[in-house]
């Protein structure tokens, strides 16, 4: 097989976008947002929910797209829920700065599952693809941080 | 003993052998197949020779100063007119430069939309009451300038349906149009599906009730013979870069007396006769369209281009587009779990297939093609309304020209066939 799609569609990525991991958008969802990729139409909403801790007690989404964009969000999924907010906009940096990284440095470990996608980092039309759950799961804390700012909790 | 047919027929099947060695983009033999000539076409290096022998002569402005240089720059810049007309059967002055053919119908609507304000001839005013129709199955170059249009002067947009094969009929025209109708635009060969639209037929019908026909000819005036005079339209729309030229560079085709009631909608130098501080006057079309600095030298290498089609003989690319097309569709129709998006098989199409395939991504098939040596688009091909009455994100589309090798469509074919087991997808 050709060494670069090899690179880019590694089985790790191929089985999550048959998988599916967290499809589905929970009543529960105290966060939603919608992501749209116009090039191919790529779409994913992502539905959150935080603990009185603070760890993410509902992550869920739903959408269609390419095996890359599906098998994002699926790794996602895997690797965030149940995590601390803080956490999980750690790994959302390290994801995006691994996909920005043309030089293929090593990832950090803390992305488990998600290294799979380094390759996509020498497909610059596909770095869309794999970002959109995560620009999504970003917008998503974002909205639930707005409004602690704007309504702190009574601690 | 070879018969004239017999001769044609294999000067048509040979045509890409001919021409490739013009081709300094598709001349290594590891070169993929390139099946994208409906983006953007390649560039043979007559059209290049052209625009370097242009300016390494010494560039200059056109229609204004009195230098040597001045006068040989206009020369050649109206030659190209010329070439250019002479190629879509119009008159030298019914050919207006443009950037491309987006810009070119950018260019009706908002000339439409200032005589609507009042600006200029009072013939393609529009108001409450009055529609503009297009099709369900339109580019967006030729859908949102006409909804912001219809914004602009509270007239209605309204649109001929397509069917779920992503077809449309005359029929389905003569539904839609009626006396309100003010407008009619449409796709002469569709970006998407290849239909081919019966230009003429449409353009009389629509003028029985006084519509003004615009043509998005894109798709056909690079690909078949086209004369505008006989296809009756009011205004035609076409770019550079999708028949073997330069980018930068298309036309806004009109005829004489549409272009003379049309507004300028951009306006500034060159363009005019009598400035005061408070008004101008405009020279005739199509002066009166060409505000500042144009693009000379694209210009100069669009007519080199135009040369080089008419060199190669446009009956002869004709036929060689329909063999194309009838190879496109069996190669698509040839591997399990490809749909063909379009006419059916046996029905007039242009050299472009689009398909959908079961259980894979347009983005995922073409990254594979892509793998393969196989250039193909995917996505929603700026059609995004056509895609979701055909109930799709997007499709992978395979489109051909004069350099289209059999051997390219076979290699199309051979790895399409192996989309669908490398994403692990049964049949």
């Amino acid at each position: 097989m050709n060494t670069d799609l090899a690179s880019l569609y590694q089985q790790v990525i191929l089985d999550h976008a048959r998988k599916r991991s967290g499809f589905g958008l929970s009543a529960d969802a105290a966060a939603r947002h919608h992501e749209l990729n116009p090039t191919c139409g790529d779409e994913i909403t992502v539905g959150i929910a935080k603990d009185e801790d603070g760890t993410l007690s509902v992550l869920g989404w739903e959408g269609q797209g390419c095996s890359i964009s599906m098998a994002s969000a699926s790794t996602m999924s895997e690797l965030c829920a149940h995590r601390d907010a803080t956490e999980v906009r750690t790994l959302i940096d390290q994801f995006r700065a691994m996909l920005r990284d043309r030089e293929g440095g090593e990832p950090p470990e803390s992305l488990e599952d998600a290294v799979a996608f380094q390759g996509v980092a020498r497909f610059v039309m596909r770095i869309k693809c794999a970002m959109l759950a995560w620009v999504a799961l970003e917008a998503c804390l974002e909205q639930l941080s707005a409004r602690e700012r704007t309504a702190p909790a009574a601690s | 003993m070879t018969t004239p047919a017999d001769a044609d027929a294999d000067a048509v099947a040979r045509l890409a052998t001919d021409v490739r060695p013009d081709f300094p983009a598709l001349r290594d033999e590891h070169a993929p197949a390139y099946l994208d000539s409906a983006a953007t076409s390649q560039t043979p290096r007559q059209v290049l020779d052209a625009e370097r022998a242009f300016v390494d002569a010494g560039t200059a402005a056109v229609h204004r100063g009195a230098s040597e240089a001045t006068g040989r720059a206009t020369l050649a810049f109206e030659d190209a007119r010329a070439d250019v007309a002479r190629f879509v059967g119009a008159r030298e002055d019914e050919i207006v430069w443009t950037q491309n053919a987006t810009d070119a119908l950018n260019m009706v609507a908002l000339g439409m939309a200032d005589a609507s304000a009042g600006l200029g001839d009072p013939r393609f005013a529009l108001g409450p009451g009055d529609e503009i129709l297009v099709t369900e199955a339109e580019h967006h170059a030729n859908l949102i300038p006409w909804q912001r249009l219809a914004r602009r002067t509270g007239a209605s947009l309204r649109w001929v349906p397509v069917r779920e094969d992503g077809t449309w009929s005359i029929d389905d025209a003569r539904v839609a149009l009626n006396s309100r109708t003010r407008v009619f635009a449409f796709a002469h060969v569709s970006n998407v599906t290849g239909l081919i639209a019966p230009a003429p037929e449409l353009a009389e019908l629509a003028h029985t009730v006084g519509a003004t026909v615009v043509l998005d000819a894109c798709q056909s005036v690079p690909h078949m013979p086209v004369d505008l005079a006989a296809l009756g339209v009011d205004f035609a729309a076409f770019s550079g870069h999708k028949m073997l030229g330069p980018t930068g560079i298309g036309v806004l085709a009109g005829r004489a007396d549409a272009l003379a009631a049309l507004p300028p909608a951009r306006t500034g130098g060159s363009t005019i006769t009598t400035v005061t501080m408070t008004d101008a006057e405009f020279l005739p079309p199509p002066q009166r369209f060409e505000a500042g600095t144009q693009a000379v030298t694209q210009a100069i290498g669009l007519g080199a281009a135009v040369r080089y089609l008419e060199g190669v003989g446009r009956e002869r690319l004709a036929a060689r587009e329909q063999q194309l097309a009838t190879m496109l569709m069996d190669a698509a129709a040839a591997v399990p779990g490809v749909h063909i998006v379009g006419p059916a098989a046996g029905h007039e199409r242009a050299a472009l297939v689009s398909v959908v395939v079961d259980g894979v991504h347009a983005h995922d098939v073409g990254q594979f093609l892509d793998a393969r040596g196989v250039a193909v688009r995917v996505g929603h091909h700026c059609a995004q309304p056509l895609h979701r009455r055909l109930g799709v994100a997007a499709t992978t589309r395979a489109s051909g020209y004069l350099y289209t090798s059999d051997e390219d469509v076979a290699r199309f074919r051979a790895a399409l066939a192996e989309v669908r087991p490398f994403f692990g997808v049964s049949s």
